[in-house]
């Protein structure tokens, strides 16, 4: 059985490569390139898969989830300039994509330990964009 | 990886198979059969697939956005289905063979390294069609 938990945080980023001049940046990343950066309002969901316990009925401890979501990504990130204050985007480009794959980097040895497995990171830049990322396996 | 842009339009319609006869017709298609049309706003979530390039994107969003805007936004936005719309000039105008319409004119004119994963188009909140981004459409 699948469960998803949701978590959300603020963050600011800047997509530019440092080799790359300003115009090739802007060509690459538009907007996403303005050298002072800008923020979004994103949006986590993720899910692991297991079996109910036949005690409790439940997947996975949700309060259990919560905690490592916010050890692992909220606490770390919220409130961020993602570029200068969260490795390793001070040397890879936070791009929705590299986000999805450092989430799933830090979450899944925590989740590995429990007796559920990861099975999919999702993160919404907006509303509109959203990157799923089911770890190595299925890139 | 996957990643998901969505997209909107808006346009009317009306549901009425020139092979049944106008009893049929208002029996299997209902308010959608009225004579005049009617509209929606449509959700249109077009999924890529693909491994993250050293830009750190897995496909440059605008130019799909820009594949997405000619393929579709522009031939369908504010459009009534029936009579602007070539590609479904032969075919009732369902959500199903929207759908359908929608992955044959983004596949015949891909040229993003990403391979098209999935389309899924929303009429109402309510009505939701989803198609893998392979294969072939039927007439």
């Amino acid at each position: 059985m699948l469960l998803t938990r949701k978590a959300e945080f603020s963050a600011s980023h800047v997509c530019a490569n440092p080799v790359w001049s300003e115009a090739e940046n802007r060509a690459i990343y538009g907007s996403n390139a303005n050298p002072n950066g800008h923020g979004h309002n994103y949006v986590l969901e993720v899910t692991v898969e297991g079996d109910p316990d036949p005690v409790t009925g439940m997947v996975f401890d949700l309060r259990e989830l919560k905690s490592i979501l916010h050890e692992e990504v909220v606490e770390p990130m919220d409130h961020r300039f993602l570029n200068r204050e969260v490795a390793p985007f001070d040397r890879v480009i936070p791009t929705t994509e590299n986000l999805a794959l450092e989430i799933w980097r830090r979450l899944e040895p925590r989740i590995e330990r429990t007796s559920v497995h990861l099975r999919n990171v999702r993160i919404y830049e907006t509303s509109d964009l959203y990157v799923d990322y089911g770890g190595p396996a299925c890139s | 990886m996957q990643l998901t842009r969505r997209y909107r339009f808006c346009a009317s319609h009306r549901l009425d198979s020139p092979v049944l006869s106008p009893d049929e017709n208002r029996r299997l298609y209902g308010k959608c059969n009225n004579p005049y049309g009617h509209g929606h706003d449509y959700v249109l979530s077009v999924t890529v697939e693909g491994r993250v390039a050293a830009d750190g994107q897995l496909v440059d969003r605008r130019a799909l956005d820009a594949l997405v805007a000619e393929q579709v936004l522009a031939r369908m936005d504010h459009k009534n289905l029936n009579v602007d719309v070539p590609a479904l000039s032969h075919s009732v105008p369902t959500t199903e063979n929207l759908a359908s319409a929608i992955r044959q004119a983004l596949n015949s004119h891909w040229t993003l390294p990403a391979r098209l994963a999935r389309v899924r188009i929303s009429e109402t909140d309510r009505n939701i069609f989803e198609l893998r981004g392979e294969g072939t459409e039927t007439k």
